[in-house]
């Protein structure tokens, strides 16, 4: 019985700035009293985000910061209300069944919330107890999921002290304590070193295997390639590309990109670099330079050195990049995912 | 409602308390003791108190502990796990309604007051021995009011708890908290302020009032005090009101 996701043009709209960076605030009535003064700041979180995620699948929702991922899968885990639009897990409304999704979903969330009073083992263990497993059946997955995660020599110390990475291999343990239909993990490898991440990505692959849907966030596009079936990527709130890794990198004009960059700025140059083989598309960008959609790459800088050479313009940078989901984030926003 | 979820949670309050366990009965019983010891022993003793103070003085003693208790037991831990580590989360991705994480909180609060209750009679009554004239010819009436008075205690920490960002809970205890019981009729009876008449009516509104005269109507009635049944009515719907406002605001706190 597995469960997909399915989400209808969802939009959240925050109110206040988030509770911690607020700082302000306190008690509830100098809250009230403010009101009037200041108009509250509105932040546009999600705008129209709508999903179908197939039982079974590995999904990455793909994003800079503030995009709106972490904003999606709260919506999607019960601890975010939708200002409009619906969501559902299989069949269930999350809003309006949320006893019954948190039974089919396990959340490892983006900023570690252990319970600092209790053990590794612990953690699991009430965890488990939680969602009614029976005593004999939560302590034996406690143990075998701390092994997985190689945290068994850690298990009955207080978590309080362990690493940023511990933390998050012990959050990731906890949400498969009961097995749930569909993980959402929010930035998993984020703080994992490189082998830990290759661990993790082989753990999700075969709790995959095994029927699971896996919706997982990440700003890393080298994961999102190696570990998912679709993406998404979002960006202000909105989805603007879909499908598979290879389609999507596939729809970017060309597939290659070289960025350069003129000494001075010449419509007449780009009129030239737009008539060169295999280039499909010439944008400009700030600082006079231009990014070049082309078929080819690194055989393309030698002929763009040349037109310059010819009109007296200065070259000063060049930049090739190989097909990838980069490219096309680039190619959308006119941003670099990396910055 | 889910009830092994529910029970699971109550069982991890216990393990945690249980762990903490010298720290909290420092917390819960150093005060009040001290201060059944300086006036209940020191200054009867020496003659600046009557004899009567002493009997006068424990339900007093035992609402402040249990109210204390109560309140730090609900609130301190909601305050610390809705902010900074967010331990609270996965409780509130039990598959049951969040409502019920509070309700826990509670309960578990309910428990360990009614807990420091009844633990700080024997204490205070040893402290204080001989001269203490307690009289438990009600044992129901009592055993009513004091769970209303644990249960009152532990809805205020929830309405507090849930209201009180982390940077303010030295305000809380200056602004609310210490207000309350000088206010609440614990180191003297409500009869006392007959001489202050227009004070005398402001301190209905703390309902720590309700909390020392019942007990103080429950387990000395030969002071004066108010009457049982305006004491049911006022702690009936003082708990009603900070349940409602509690819940209210755990869930503004809990859904973002
Ligand atoms: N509780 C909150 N209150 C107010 N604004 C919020 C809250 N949570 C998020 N936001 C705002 O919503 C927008 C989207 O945030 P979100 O956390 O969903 O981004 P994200 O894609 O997860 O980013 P990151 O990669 O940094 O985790 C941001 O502008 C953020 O400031
Ligand atoms: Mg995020």
């Amino acid at each position: 019985m597995a469960a997909g996701i399915r989400t209808n043009e969802l939009r959240k709209v925050y109110n206040s700035a988030p509770p911690l960076a607020a700082g302000a605030g306190g008690f509830s009535f100098a809250e009230k009293r403010s009101k009037g003064k200041q108009p509250k700041p509105e932040i546009v979180a999600l705008n129209g985000i709508s999903l179908d995620i197939h039982a079974g699948e590995i999904f990455c929702l793909l994003g800079p910061n503030g995009a709106g991922k972490s904003t999606t899968v709260g919506v999607l885990t019960t601890r975010v209300k939708p200002t409009a639009g619906q969501a559902w897990i299989g069949e269930h409304d999350v809003w309006k069944e949320q006893s019954t999704v948190k039974r089919l979903i396990g959340v490892v969330a983006q900023r570690p919330n252990l319970d600092f009073s209790l053990t590794a083992r612990e953690i699991l263990v009430f965890h488990g107890a939680y969602f009614g497993l029976s005593s004999h059946e939560r302590n034996h997955r406690a143990a075998s999921l701390l092994e997985r995660f190689k945290l068994t020599d850690r298990a009955d110390q207080i978590v309080r002290g362990f690493s940023g990475g511990m933390m998050q291999r012990l959050s990731i343990a906890r949400a498969m304590m009961h097995d749930p239909q569909v993980l959402f993990l929010d930035e998993p490898s984020a703080g994992l070193d490189p082998q830990t991440r290759l661990l993790l990505w082989e753990i999700i692959r075969e709790y995959n295997r095994s029927g699971k849907t896996v919706l997982l966030t990440t700003h890393n596009m080298e994961e999102a390639d190696a570990l998912c079936q679709r993406l998404a990527i979002v960006d202000h709130g909105r989805i603007i590309a879909l499908g598979t890794p290879a389609e999507l990198k596939a729809s970017v004009p060309g597939g290659y990109l070289v960025r350069v960059r003129f000494g001075q700025h010449s419509p007449n140059l780009f009129e030239r670099l737009q008539a060169l083989s295999g280039v499909r598309e010439v944008r400009a960008t700030e600082n006079s330079g231009a990014d070049l959609y082309a078929d080819r790459g690194g055989s393309l800088v030698s002929e763009v050195a040349n037109l310059a050479l010819a009109a007296n313009i200065e070259l000063c940078d060049v930049h090739i990049s190989e097909p990838s989901l980069e490219n096309l984030f680039l190619h959308h926003t006119g941003r670099s995912l990396r910055e | 409602m889910n009830y092994k979820a529910f029970m699971a949670m109550l069982a991890r309050d216990v393990r945690v308390a249980r762990r903490n366990i010298v720290a909290l009965l420092f917390q819960t019983f150093l005060q009040p003791l001290m201060f059944v010891f300086i006036f209940g022993r020191v200054m009867v003793g020496s003659g600046y108190m009557p004899p009567s103070y002493k009997s006068l003085l424990l339900p007093g003693i035992m609402a402040l502990s249990m109210v204390g208790t109560g309140i730090w037991a609900v609130a301190m831990p909601l305050i610390g796990e809705f902010q900074f580590t967010r331990e609270i989360e996965d409780r509130l991705l039990a598959p049951m309604d969040i409502s019920w994480v509070a309700i826990e909180k509670v309960v578990a609060g309910t428990l360990q007051a009614l807990a420091a209750g009844l633990m700080v009679i024997p204490f205070a009554w040893l402290l204080l021995r001989p001269g203490v004239d307690l009289s438990l010819h009600r044992p129901i009436l009592f055993a009513v009011v004091a769970l209303l008075v644990a249960v009152f205690s532990a809805c205020g920490g929830l309405a507090l708890g849930c209201s009180v960002e982390q940077t303010h809970i030295g305000l809380m205890f200056s602004l609310v908290v210490a207000p309350m019981i000088f206010f609440g009729c614990t180191y003297y009876p409500w009869s006392a302020l007959a001489n202050f008449p227009i004070m005398q009516k402001i301190v209905l509104v703390n309902p720590l009032v309700y909390a020392s005269e019942g007990l103080r109507a429950t387990l000395v009635p030969q002071f004066p005090h108010l009457s049982l049944l305006a004491v049911f009515v006022a702690l009936l719907g003082f708990n009603a009101l900070f349940l409602t406002v509690g819940l209210r605001q755990f869930h503004k706190k809990a859904v973002s």
